[in-house]
C-alpha cells in the first residue's frame, strides 16, 4: 500500500491533519512531514513507473527517473527549510496551504502523465494564493486575486492543450518523454508542432513567467507574508521550469525567450524600492538563464552540449531555489522585525542583525556566481553550452545579465538594506528557527560552490565539467568586481539612482490601467444606454397614457357624460332624418 | 546615541580603505589577464586584454544609466494602482 502512494500525498495528508495536533506538536509534525515525505520518495517509490487505468485512460501518477529527481531531491530540502523558517508563525492556515503546496509541486514533478500534472498544476494555484492572503490586507487581497487568475488561467490553456494534443496523438504520457535521449528519439517530447503543444507551452510559460507573461511574478510574491514568500519562491516557477524541460528541450524559441528573460528584469531591479520585489525580478532573471539552457537541448542537432546545458539547467535549479530562498528568508527577517522592506527606509542593520547580514551576503554572492559558491559551479554550465553552440549574442546577453544581477542582488539587496545611510533603526536579530534556517540554507550554497561533486552527482546526464580552472575563476572575478566598481563609481559620483519612495509600471499596467478603465468604461456604457433606453420607454408610455387621458378621461371628448334629455332629442332628430329620408 | 558602540564603518576613512582596496583588487585581475591561456575561448573577442573586466564596467554602467531614463517614464506614486 505505503509504496504505491503517490509522493507528495505525504505531505498534502499530513497538512490537513495539522489544525488539530496542539501547540508544540505542531511544530514537530511540519518538520517532521518533509522528511517523511523525502524517505518515502528514496526509500520506497520504485524505479517503475506506477500505472493506473481510469476510465479506460491508461495513467501513470508517478514516475521516477534522474531528472524528475533532481527536483524531487530540492523540493523536499525547500519545503523542509521554509518549514523551519515558518515554525514560529502561529497561523494554521499559512502552515496547511504552504505544506499541501509543496506537497502538490513534489506531485507534480513526479507526474508521469498529463492529467496528474494538470490536477496538481492547479493544485499549487489555490493553495499556494492563501500565502498571499495570509497577510490579511486589502493590497495583498487584491494581488492574491490577479495571481489566482493567472494561475487557474494557466491551468485552464493546459487543459485545453492536453484535451487537443490527446485528440491528435491519443498520449497522455508526460513520461516517455525522457526514456532515451539517443538521436532520433526527439519526437517523444511535445516540442511545438499542433495546437496542442502550442497551448501546453503556453501554459508552462505562464507559470515559468516568459517575459510579457511575467508580471503575476513581481506582483504577488512581494505581497505575501513574510513566510509565504520562502515558500512561493521555490515551487511555482521552477516546476514550470521542470515542465519545459521535460516537454520542450531543444525548442530554439526558448534560447531568445531565456534570453530576453534574463536581462530585461535587472532594469526594474535595479529602480525597484521594495527589496522582496527586487528578488522577484531577479527570480525572474535566474529563471531565463534555466530557460535557456532548455532551448539550448537540442538532443538531435548536438547531443553533447545538450547534455551539458540541460544538466545545467537542473543544477541551476537546484542551486538557485536554495540561494534564493535564503535571499527571500534575509529579506523577510527584516521585514519581520523593521515592519518594512523598503529600501528607502531601511540601511545600516548590521549593526543589530548581524547574522541575517552575514547569511543575506552569502545569498548574494551565490545569485551573483562568485567562485566557492554555488551559483559559480551551476550557472557557467548553462554559459558554457551557449559557448559551444556559438551562440554570440545570446552569451553576451547572459554576461551581461551575470554582470546585472551581481549589480542588483549581490550588491543593493544587503547594501541597501545593512549597510548604506543608517536608518537609525535597532531591532533585535531574527528569531532563532529563522536563523537556523537561513544558516542551513547559507552552508548549502557554500558546500554545492566549495564540493559541486555530489551535486553533479545525481544530474540527468554524466557530467564532464569542471567550473575551477583557472581561467574561468579569474574571467569571472574581473566580471563582478568590475560590475563592483562600477556601483563604486557611480555611487561615489551620485549617478545612482537613490531609492525613492515609488511604485514602478510593468506589462502589467496594460490589464491594471488601460484595459481595467477601458472595462469600467464599456461597463458605465452600457449601464447609461440601458438607463437612456428605459427612460425614452417610460416617457413613451407616459405620453400614451396622457393621450389617452385627454381623449377618454372625464374631461375628453369620449369620456364626457351628457343629459338624457339631450341623447333622446338627438335620438329624435335622428329617427326624424331616417323617416324624411325613406319617404324621398 | 553617543552611548551607542562606535563600528568600524562607521568611520568614513574605513569605508575609503575598502574602496582602495576594491581598486587594487581591480588592478591585480587585470594583471593576472596576462597570465591566461586563450586557447580555450570560445569567441575571438574574449582574449582581448582585459575583456571580461571593461564588459563588466560598461554593462553595469549602461544598465544604470538606462534605468535612470526607465524612472523617468515608469516611475510612479505609491498609491498608484489603490483604487
Amino acid at each position: 500500500m505505503i509504496p504505491s502512494l503517490p509522493p507528495g500525498v505525504i505531505l498534502i495528508v499530513g497538512a490537513l491533519l495539522l489544525p488539530l495536533l496542539p501547540g508544540r506538536l505542531k511544530s514537530v509534525w511540519m518538520l517532521l512531514l518533509p522528511l517523511l515525505s523525502a524517505a518515502h520518495l528514496f526509500l520506497m517509490v520504485p524505479e517503475t513507473p506506477l500505472t493506473l487505468d481510469v476510465f479506460g485512460y491508461q495513467l501513470t501518477p508517478v514516475h521516477v527517473d534522474r531528472l524528475s529527481l533532481v527536483w524531487g531531491t530540492i523540493f523536499h530540502i525547500a519545503a523542509f527549510l521554509s518549514a523551519l523558517y515558518a515554525l514560529h508563525v502561529k497561523d494554521s492556515l499559512q502552515h496547511v496551504s504552504a505544506l499541501i503546496y509543496a506537497g502538490a509541486a513534489i506531485g507534480a514533478v513526479l507526474a508521469g502523465d498529463l492529467i496528474t500534472l494538470f490536477v496538481y498544476w492547479e493544485l499549487t494555484a489555490v493553495s499556494s494564493v492563501f500565502l498571499i492572503w495570509a497577510s490579511r490586507t486589502e493590497r495583498s487581497y487584491r494581488a492574491g486575486m490577479r495571481y489566482l487568475i493567472v494561475q487557474v488561467g494557466s491551468g485552464v490553456i493546459l487543459l485545453s492543450g492536453i484535451l487537443l494534443h490527446f485528440r491528435d496523438t491519443g498520449s497522455l504520457s508526460f513520461e516517455k518523454a525522457f526514456h532515451s535521449f539517443l538521436p532520433g528519439t526527439e519526437d517523444y517530447f511535445l516540442g511545438l508542432n499542433s495546437p496542442g503543444t502550442v497551448l501546453i507551452f503556453i501554459a508552462f510559460g505562464i507559470k515559468a513567467a516568459f517575459p510579457l507573461l511575467h508580471n503575476w511574478l513581481e506582483d504577488a510574491y512581494p505581497e505575501a507574508t513574510v513566510t509565504g514568500t520562502v515558500f512561493l519562491s521555490a515551487f511555482t516557477t521552477k516546476l514550470a521550469i521542470y515542465a519545459l524541460a521535460r516537454g520542450f528541450p531543444g525548442t530554439e524559441l526558448l534560447i531568445w525567450i531565456g534570453a530576453v528573460m534574463t536581462a530585461f528584469p535587472i532594469f526594474f531591479a535595479v529602480i525597484e524600492n521594495d527589496l522582496r520585489r527586487v528578488l522577484a525580478y531577479s527570480l525572474n532573471n535566474q529563471l531565463g538563464f534555466m530557460v535557456v539552457g532548455i532551448g539550448l537541448a537540442n538532443f538531435a542537432a548536438h547531443p553533447k552540449v545538450a547534455e551539458l546545458a540541460l544538466n545545467g539547467t537542473a543544477a541551476h535549479a537546484f542551486a538557485h531555489i536554495l540561494y534564493k530562498a535564503l535571499l527571500f528568508m534575509s529579506m523577510g527577517a527584516v521585514l519581520y522585525r523593521t515592519g518594512t522592506i523598503k529600501g528607502s527606509e531601511l540601511g545600516g542593520l548590521y549593526k543589530s542583525m548581524p547574522w541575517t547580514t552575514v547569511f543575506c551576503i552569502i545569498g548574494a554572492a551565490s545569485i551573483s556566481a562568485f567562485p566557492l559558491f554555488s551559483g559559480f559551479v551551476t550557472k557557467s554550465m548553462i554559459l558554457t553550452a551557449a559557448a559551444e553552440r556559438h551562440q554570440t549574442v545570446v552569451w553576451l546577453v547572459l554576461l551581461f545579465a551575470s554582470a546585472g544581477v551581481f549589480h542588483h542582488s549581490g550588491i543593493k539587496i544587503p547594501f541597501f538594506a545593512f549597510f548604506a545611510h543608517d536608518s537609525g533603526k535597532r531591532v533585535r536579530e531574527a528569531p532563532l528557527n529563522m536563523l537556523i534556517a537561513m544558516g542551513i540554507s547559507a552552508a548549502l550554497c557554500v558546500i554545492i560552490g566549495v564540493f559541486p561533486a555530489p551535486l553533479y552527482a545525481i544530474l540527468p546526464f554524466d557530467v564532464d565539467f569542471d567550473a575551477y580552472t583557472t581561467s574561468h575563476v579569474i574571467t569571472q572575478l574581473q566580471l563582478l568586481l568590475f560590475s563592483a566598481l562600477a556601483f563604486t563609481v557611480l555611487k561615489l559620483t551620485a549617478i545612482y539612482p537613490p531609492e525613492v519612495p515609488s511604485i514602478n509600471l510593468d506589462a502589467d499596467w496594460i490589464c491594471r490601467k488601460p484595459l481595467f478603465e477601458a472595462v469600467g468604461w464599456l461597463y458605465q456604457t452600457a449601464a447609461w444606454i440601458g438607463a437612456t433606453m428605459a427612460r425614452a420607454a417610460q416617457e413613451l408610455l407616459n405620453t400614451v397614457i396622457a393621450w389617452f387621458q385627454t381623449q377618454c378621461g372625464p374631461c375628453g371628448p369620449l369620456g364626457r357624460s351628457r343629459s338624457t334629455g339631450g341623447m333622446v332629442i338627438w335620438a329624435a332628430i335622428l329617427l326624424g332624418a331616417y323617416l324624411v329620408l325613406y319617404y324621398l | 546615541m553617543n552611548t551607542e558602540r562606535k563600528y568600524w564603518l562607521d568611520d568614513p576613512r574605513n569605508v575609503k580603505k575598502i574602496v582602495y582596496a576594491l581598486f587594487a583588487v581591480c588592478a591585480l585581475l587585470v594583471g593576472a589577464d596576462l597570465l591566461l591561456d586563450h586557447e580555450h575561448s570560445h569567441f575571438p573577442f574574449e582574449s582581448r586584454f582585459g575583456f571580461y573586466g571593461w564588459f563588466g564596467f560598461i554593462a553595469c554602467v549602461a544598465l544604470v544609466l538606462a534605468a535612470k531614463v526607465m524612472r523617468k517614464l515608469l516611475m510612479r506614486e505609491e498609491d498608484y494602482y489603490d483604487p
